[in-house]
């Protein structure tokens, strides 16, 4: 193993957590906003890879110019959700009974899919999916660094509408107090609908980034979740900028592990790393009390 | 309180009755596509639709992991299904397929096989997809005394229990890579190559594949700069391709069980400018459309290989009426088929000619027939069981992508091999 190699996969882990971060990124907002663990969030990435997946064969559009109609299409999914089924979960039993609500969505959205799509990988393809341009000494891919700016961009834009707007303002103060929000005028179902409308539509980029740089077919979704789950809480359940912290530390270690040990013990390392953290930090990087006081 | 908890209690399990049945009409729908149990069974001839069916139970893994090669076995066993009863059954009567999903798990599958055989009553069982799946469900099979004649478990790991009733019609997999490793090691010094790298799954399927070939490599003084296992879960395969790349190696031998790995490698190959002289993977290069579509077409295909005991050309009269019959079926083209259609197809064959010598459904004379030595034969070749119920007749074949076909071209000179393409062309060309 040589330094050479040592520096790109950190090079690599950076740029691959990015990818991550913005998948997991609606999941954490989910559960920020609402208190519901949304299992369904792989296979949200899933249908979001298969919506790009068709905007760019069908249509030929490209990649990323496809978010202006997958974004606001999973905005509205999102939000049709959040009024069919989590508005719907009593606030006593919300996040264990999510928990089944959200897989029994994972399977309807795999069913859809694979009688849809049938069950053969794809993968989305571009031009800048397998160029790379060249600076010391290392190839970087186009497809991870534009998706490592994407993610950056859209994780700073719904920081900065979480917590430096009006709106973000009544989000947490739903989620402090619904009667206290409702009583200051706070329309709280709706604050709730369009944070769930956000998070999901955020998964449509996550799911463009996935498809574009892994084959996936309708069951590709759980292979994401568990990783996910571990990334928001290592950050601290309902953390935006935790994710991408918590996403960047542990793929980065992952990866470091792959190359200066064994791949072999790279996996077992990621999930350590989330035990030792959690024995010192119960709450995550960014606990959940501190996430919704900012 | 209570009232209103059982109400939500009851929607969210209607919610997931749902569910499972949107997932249920993924995988009926393709066996419906594909002529389903009953159609099969009604596909009969005029003589034996009159008499009750032999049913045969199967768990393949129609979603979850294995999903594409398990909907492809669907397809064999009900296309073999299909064809068997429009030559009359067996022992006259028709015959249908009970196929139910593991989703492609080890637990799911045991307790598909006990409700197959003390539920359902099926007459026969045939063998689930991948090693990962038959290694557990060999052993409640056998609790039963059913014979377990399948085509895709071909690991050791499925011949170390000690049990007297399993059979693979297919290659034993330990030699997948021996034909490969011959002709690069056989290679003249000028053009053989000086460097190999290994990187494996730790799966069932291709570990035990890549010692034998490293074995014969090492002989041949071809010096391995990498060698590594890796979790068949690993979900980012960038810092173990970009290792690879880095060593330069002139070949490259890939321990893969399905597309993406490979399509990870291949990715992340061209990104870092990397062409190995040669490049072999143990599983993903042979599913046809699905293949070329993941990595990108066919250009980025040409000269990768991949070790197998069927390809759709192969000059076996059954095999190529079975592809076509496919085709007409399923539409596409030859190349589409891929080599678990043949294997599952292969599974029926061999229990059907076991059931006709011995004019018998009890399962422990076909276990008798199949282990007494006879030479059966399949749509990928002949078929004789070893003692431990491994198909030493099989022969192990390599293929390569050559102009958007999978061709057959190791070993050199036996019957339909065409010159491998060699050294691999750079990607895309």
């Amino acid at each position: 193993m040589s330094f050479t190699s040592l520096i790109h996969a950190v090079i690599d882990g950076i740029l691959t957590g990015g990818v991550y971060a913005l998948m997991a990124a609606g999941l954490t907002l989910v559960f920020g906003v609402m208190d519901i663990i949304n299992i369904a969030q792989g296979a949200l990435v899933v249908l979001g890879a298969y919506m790009s997946y068709e905007l760019s064969t069908k249509l030929g559009i490209d990649l990323f110019v496809g978010l202006l109609i997958t974004v606001p299409a999973f905005f509205v999914l999102g939000v049709a959700m959040e009024w069919g089924l989590m508005r719907r979960l009593r606030d006593q039993d919300r996040t264990a009974m999510s928990i089944l609500v959200t897989y029994a969505v994972a399977i309807i959205i795999e069913g859809v899919l694979s009688v849809t799509f049938g069950v053969d990988y794809v993968q989305l393809n571009a031009s800048y999916v397998n160029s790379t341009f060249h600076i010391l000494g290392f190839y970087l891919p186009y497809i991870y660094v534009f998706g490592f700016i994407l993610a950056v961009v859209m994780l700073a834009a719904l920081y900065y509408a979480l917590y430096r707007t009006q709106f973000g303002r009544g989000v947490r103060a739903s989620l402090q107090n619904r009667t206290a929000a409702e009583l200051i005028g706070v329309n709280v179902s709706r604050v709730r609908a369009v944070s769930v409308g956000i998070g999901v539509s955020v998964t449509a980029a996550g799911g463009m980034l996935f498809g574009a740089t892994n084959a996936f077919n309708p069951s590709s979704g759980y292979d994401l979740i568990s990783r996910l789950l571990s990334i928001v809480v290592l950050a601290g359940l309902g953390s935006i900028g935790g994710a991408l912290v918590a996403a960047l530390f542990m793929v980065t270690l992952e990866d470091v592990v792959a190359v200066v040990w064994s791949p072999v013990w790279a996996t077992l390392v990621y999930y350590a790393s989330l035990v030792v953290v959690l024995s010192f930090m119960p709450n995550g990087l960014f606990g959940k009390a501190a996430v919704r006081a900012q | 309180m209570k009232r209103s908890r059982s109400t939500w209690i009851l929607r969210a399990a209607a919610v997931a009755a749902i569910a499972a049945f949107v997932a249920g009409c993924g995988g009926s729908s393709s066996s419906s596509a594909s002529g389903g149990a009953s159609s099969s069974a009604a596909t009969s001839s005029t003589s034996s639709s009159s008499k009750a069916p032999i049913t045969i139970g199967a768990s393949l893994s129609l979603s979850g992991d294995f999903s594409a090669d398990g909907q492809a076995f669907e397809k064999g066993y009900e296309l073999w299904a299909t064809d068997q009863n429009a030559a009359g059954g067996l022992l006259g009567r028709p015959v249908k397929m009970d196929i139910i999903s593991d989703a492609s798990s080890p637990a799911q599958v045991v307790t598909n096989y006990t409700k197959l055989i003390s539920s359902d009553h099926d007459q026969l069982v045939f063998g689930p997809f991948s090693t990962l799946l038959t290694v557990p469900s060999s052993k409640v099979v056998n609790r039963y005394g059913y014979a377990f004649v399948e085509g895709a478990g071909g690991a050791p790991a499925a011949f170390g229990n000690g049990l007297h009733n399993i059979f693979d019609v297919s290659l034993p997999v330990i030699d997948n890579l021996v034909p490969f490793a011959h002709w690069l090691a056989g290679l003249p010094a000028s053009e053989r190559p000086a460097t190999a790298a290994i990187a494996t799954s730790n799966d069932p399927f291709t570990q035990p594949q890549l010692p034998e070939a490293q074995k014969i490599l090492q002989a041949a003084g071809i010096k391995i700069l990498y060698n590594k296992v890796f979790p068949a879960e690993v979900t980012d395969y960038a810092p173990i391709a970009t290792s690879v790349a880095a060593t330069k190696a002139q070949a490259f031998l890939l321990g893969s069980v399905d597309v993406p790995t490979v399509s990870a490698f291949i990715h992340a190959f061209i990104q870092q400018h990397y062409n190995p002289k040669a490049f072999i993977a143990t599983a993903g290069p042979d599913q046809g459309a699905a293949f070329l579509s993941a990595i990108g077409g066919a250009s980025n295909a040409e000269g990768i290989m991949v070790p197998n005991g069927w390809y759709p050309g192969y000059s076996n009269a059954t095999s190529q009426k079975m592809v076509s019959e496919y085709v007409a079926k399923y539409g596409g083209s030859p190349s589409d088929v891929n080599a678990d259609v043949a294997e599952a197809y292969s599974v029926g064959q061999i229990v059907a000619q076991a059931v006709n010598a011995t004019h018998s459904l009890d399962n422990s004379k076909i276990i008798a027939y199949l282990h007494s030595g006879v030479t059966l034969q399949s749509v990928q070749g002949p078929v004789k069981f070893d003692s431990l119920g491994e198909n030493g007749a099989a022969a192990a074949f390599a293929f390569q992508w050559q102009k958007g076909n999978l061709v057959q071209v190791l070993p050199i000179g036996a019957t339909g091999s065409k010159p491998p393409e060699y050294p691999k062309p750079n990607w895309g060309s």
